[in-house]
């Protein structure tokens, strides 16, 4: 496997265990307050759904010319990494709240108790889950499309999505509660460095930029831009927690 | 038109986020070194810089909010 086809499945995986654990306690919530059987109805067709759209729109994907394919993936690449980087940064810096899987879980629990239930199908269990499986996987089949798109591995970036999907799937059968312990915010920092590293990568090379040292240059750029958004949160938290700031929050607070 | 609109905005939305000018500036960005790639100036060093200057911005950006 080489570094790129690492790099790619590493992304892959942890951006989709990431969303995994986000659905998951969708689908905890929903499932234990009110059943399983339309909850995981509603999962599997959200999953079919994604899969269809992988299915459909990475052959057309890798039917286009080499160059054309690097910079649009790697243009979507940089936006959606930033993105991402940008919410991890500020997460970091605590500046934005980080994703509470217990408190997630509790807010769902009350939500479907209070959901007025019928006879027979559930159709409040089926939509939750799907909406929720959806919408989490939307960025996960975006990410596989992109990055297996442009190394023409799409089967190795679906893979490594699936075995995150179980990874995650059997740590919360067997314990039976959110994976609230699962380091989320530096697994989103870690997708939002790769994710931006390969687009910068991509992108340069799909506009005609030639890279010192060829694929080599990702070594230096992953590290370096790893560097830089550490220092970015490091400087936004001083800034922050400084007594002249304080002051001038409370002021104007 | 309306679904169309609606479905547009959207698929805007999903890409962009809650921050339009990274995308502008990615796309400015990619522009930028396909102009200076055609000349005998070295491209490789804009797309970087932009990252980190596109980041930096809107760090401030919202850490001000």
């Amino acid at each position: 496997m080489s570094g790129a086809e690492f790099g790619l499945a590493a992304s892959v995986f942890l951006a989709c265990a990431v969303e995994a654990v986000e659905a998951l306690t969708i689908l905890l919530a929903v499932g234990t307050t009110r059943g399983w059987s339309s909850t995981l109805t509603g999962a599997a067709t959200a999953t079919g759904v994604l899969i269809v759209l992988v299915v459909a729109l990475g052959p057309a994907l890798t039917s286009l010319p080499i160059d054309v394919l690097r910079v649009a993936v790697g243009g979507l690449l940089l936006v959606f990494g930033l993105q991402w980087l940008r919410k991890a940064i500020l997460r970091a810096a605590g500046l934005r709240a980080h994703h509470d899987e217990a408190a997630a879980f509790e807010l769902e629990t009350q939500a479907a108790r209070e959901a007025a239930r019928r006879g027979g199908f559930d159709g409040y269990s089926f939509s939750v889950a799907f909406k929720g499986v959806l919408l989490e996987g939307l960025e996960v089949a975006f990410i596989v499309l992109t990055f297996g798109a442009n190394q023409h591995r799409i089967a190795l970036a679906s893979l490594a999505a699936a075995v995150a999907i179980a990874v995650v799937a059997v740590a919360g059968v067997s314990i039976r509660a959110p994976l609230a312990r699962v380091p989320e915010n530096a697994m989103k920092f870690a997708v939002g460095v790769m994710l931006t590293s390969f687009g910068t990568f991509w992108g340069g090379e799909g506009a005609g930029a030639t890279w010192p040292g060829g694929d080599a240059a990702l070594l230096v750029i992953v590290p370096a831009l790893l560097a830089v958004s550490v220092a970015f949160a490091a400087v936004i938290r001083r800034v922050a927690e400084s007594p002249t700031t304080s002051a001038t929050a409370r002021v104007s607070g | 038109m309306g679904r169309f609109l609606v479905a547009l905005h959207g698929v805007w939305a999903f890409v962009a986020g809650d921050d339009w000018r990274v995308a502008l500036g990615v796309v400015a960005a990619i522009g930028l070194t396909a102009l200076v790639a055609t000349s005998t100036v070295a491209a490789w060093w804009i797309l970087p810089l932009a990252v980190v200057g596109l980041l930096a911005d809107s760090l401030r950006r919202a850490a001000q909010r």
